[in-house]
């Protein structure tokens, strides 16, 4: 029976509100509504209004209430019902989830699930992919699933993790990818990238619904004699330095592929990483796939050519093959 | 500690036979705003003076009967949020003087070990929570714990401290209506000093009260002489029980004034030197101490002598915190995270 990324991600939800009483979500519509995107739905008559709290429009309330809350040991899981609105609880998360235990010692732990990502016509304000903003600040932990595995088993450990995770659902990828999951319950561990293609020639480094981008690009490239490695970092903080060098190591070239844009976008961190602990070992200047610096557009056209697609990608590596 | 000399809290403590449960109150009111206003006048006029305590100093000389009034109804499973002018809840939860002075100096005895300074402190183990300085970041978080208590089936209140400036803000309104929609108990103390920093209350709001705001919340709203320590107690038990009996949130607006500057380096100069003198006539624990003396409820060589024995009591806490050592710089990053 495959599972969709969105059913994943509400079966692992489900899975823990069973397990531990503490954990409740909180949210705008996402009780009897379901939720913008119907990942909670059936979870209010599952677990009651006391455990599906549905809010005002509020998000400096939502993340609010969840950090008090957390702090007095539950673990909500706080639905922002597009990532482009958290900036209306970004104090809450940068300045007081974030600082309290290198503060005070009081650990905060809050998932903040933020349904992300372009690629459904959603225009400038529901299409965003925000997630440089928390990945530069300390005392975050924050979650990129490409997969329904690895949706399903990092929600599961960002609510069990004492921290605040920020986890990033694609929402173009919710009911477009599935796979059989496994009966028995399981979780992926936060910090840990995967080498989901393995490659020869070139590493293409990425995350999110890139990893789909990247996985068409590896298969165009192949055809065309060039071997290349997908990592799907999964977890952009911590980030899992150790495979990303060592596929580096293996490839000697390192292309960086993001859907967000391009200035202090994830692929520079990756860069200074990549050259002061493997320069020696690059054969060629590493490159960027990204998104331009514009907000999102709406028109189908204009968005076709803000995403990173798989042409794009191919051009690119062709061309770092070749150097 | 000479043993000539009882401590501050050992006269605070021996409360003889005859005391009657009010004169005991305000026996315990005079301990802790006592405190609050010796251990400030330390940190502002002595301590930052001497490159001690660097950064910024805000004090909350004037206003101590408020934190003192409302923290003391508290019950031991209540959360509590003070501002940056409520020292005295942290005395009234029984942190002790000399690791809140420790906190100022940035030192490991504080209680944020040298993380963070002034009243950027919390310690959850006797219920209280840490500001941030984005003023009114904590209404919501006090409504969040709220939220817990009623989930556990505990039969807590959050107390949510705030000035006249933060209810201008945009966290201060999502909070307390998310608390007015859930019917969470809370309590909301508004320390009303008419000043956020040079602002006066005609450039920070177009209502005359900040108990005007209640209604557009279906809350109870309740104007407080701020000045008046049991004043505040009494509306504070009145806020306490409506909101632990499930009714809901209640504000309280205490008011007050800022008898300094906004920190220890603004001279306030844009402040009528009239309202200085003003309400400087109403300090709170002068008004206290006259009223207990008029009641019969203490007699003035015991009110010298309290005033004698904090005075020793702060020099032994300065002293201690002086001797608290700096953190390591080997302890920069520590603690970012549980687990990485």
């Amino acid at each position: 029976m495959s599972t969709t990324y969105l059913e994943a991600i509400r079966e692992g939800l489900w899975e823990e509100m069973e397990r531990d009483p503490n954990v409740f979500c909180i949210g705008e519509d996402i009780g009897e509504y379901g939720g913008a995107f119907k990942v909670t739905a059936g979870l209010m008559e599952r677990f009651g209004a006391r455990r599906v709290v549905d809010t005002p429009i509020s998000e400096a309330a939502i993340v609010g209430a969840s950090i008090g809350a957390g702090l007095m040991g539950l673990r909500p899981v706080a639905e922002m019902q597009f990532a482009d609105f958290i900036t209306c609880g970004f104090d809450q998360i940068v300045n007081f989830a974030a600082k309290c235990r290198y503060r005070w010692n009081a650990g905060v732990p809050i998932v903040i699930r933020a349904p992300s990502g372009g690629g459904i016509h959603g225009g400038p304000f529901h299409s965003q992919n925000p997630e440089m903003w928390f990945v530069r600040t300390p005392g975050l932990k924050v979650v990129c699933p490409a997969t329904a595995y690895d949706a399903k088993g990092l929600i599961k450990s960002a609510i069990r993790d004492n921290d605040p995770v920020l986890f990033f659902e694609h929402k173009a990828l919710y009911r477009k990818i599935k796979e059989d999951l496994p009966s028995e319950p399981y979780t992926v561990p936060i910090g840990q990238a995967k080498v989901v293609r393995e490659g020869r020639d070139l590493s293409i480094i990425t995350y999110g619904a890139m990893v789909w981008t990247a996985l068409e690009a590896a298969e165009k490239l192949a055809a065309e004699g060039c071997s290349a490695e997908v990592v799907d970092l999964r977890t952009l903080v911590p980030l899992d330095r150790d495979t990303i060098c060592a596929s580096v190591r293996k490839t000697s070239k390192a292309l960086l592929l993001h859907e967000d844009t391009r200035t202090g976008g994830m692929a520079g961190e990756l860069a200074a990483t990549i050259t002061e602990t493997v320069f020696e070992y690059l054969d060629g200047p590493i490159v960027r796939v990204t998104a331009p610096d514009t907000p999102v557009p709406y028109s189908p056209p204009l968005e076709e050519a803000f995403l990173p697609n798989a042409e794009k990608v191919v051009e690119k590596a062709r061309w770092l093959y070749r150097y | 500690m000479s043993a000539l000399h009882a401590t501050a809290a050992e006269i605070h403590n021996a409360a003889p036979a005859a005391r009657t449960p009010e004169a005991e109150l305000a026996h315990k009111c005079l301990h802790f705003m006592l405190l609050m206003r010796e251990v400030e006048d330390r940190i502002e006029r002595k301590l930052y003076r001497q490159g001690k305590v660097v950064g910024g100093v805000y004090v909350g000389r004037g206003q101590e009967a408020i934190p003192v009034g409302s923290a003391l109804v508290a019950r031991p499973e209540d959360v509590l949020f003070p501002s940056h002018r409520d020292m005295a809840v942290f005395f009234v939860r029984g942190v002790p003087a000399r690791r809140v002075l420790a906190q100022y100096m940035g030192r490991v005895g504080g209680l944020t070990r040298g993380r963070d300074g002034n009243m950027h402190m919390g310690d959850l183990s006797v219920g209280v929570v840490s500001i941030i300085s984005a003023l009114a970041a904590t209404v919501p978080v006090a409504a969040g714990a709220a939220l817990a208590m009623r989930y556990k089936g505990i039969d807590g209140v959050a107390f949510s401290y705030f000035g006249d400036g933060s209810t201008s803000r945009g966290d201060w309104h999502e909070g307390v209506n998310f608390a007015s929609v859930q019917k969470l108990p809370v309590v909301f103390i508004c320390n009303n000093n008419q000043y956020a920093y040079s602002t006066p209350l005609n450039l920070q709001m177009a209502c005359t009260h900040v108990a005007d705001r209640g209604p557009a919340y279906n809350m109870p709203a309740e104007i407080v002489d701020g000045n008046d320590v049991l004043a505040v107690y009494q509306a504070t038990v009145r806020a306490a029980a409506h909101a632990r009996a499930g009714n809901g949130p209640y504000l309280l607006e205490c008011k007050t004034f800022r008898m300094t500057g906004h920190s220890a380096h603004d001279a306030a100069h844009y402040v009528p030197q009239g309202l200085f003198e003003e309400w400087g006539k109403l300090d709170p624990i002068v008004r206290l101490e006259k009223r207990m003396l008029d009641q019969s409820w203490a007699a003035q060589p015991e009110l010298d002598e309290v005033h004698a024995a904090m005075a020793r009591e702060v020099d032994d806490a300065v002293a201690w915190a002086e001797q608290s050592p700096f953190p390591e710089a080997a302890t920069l990053l520590d603690d970012v995270y549980e687990t990485l």
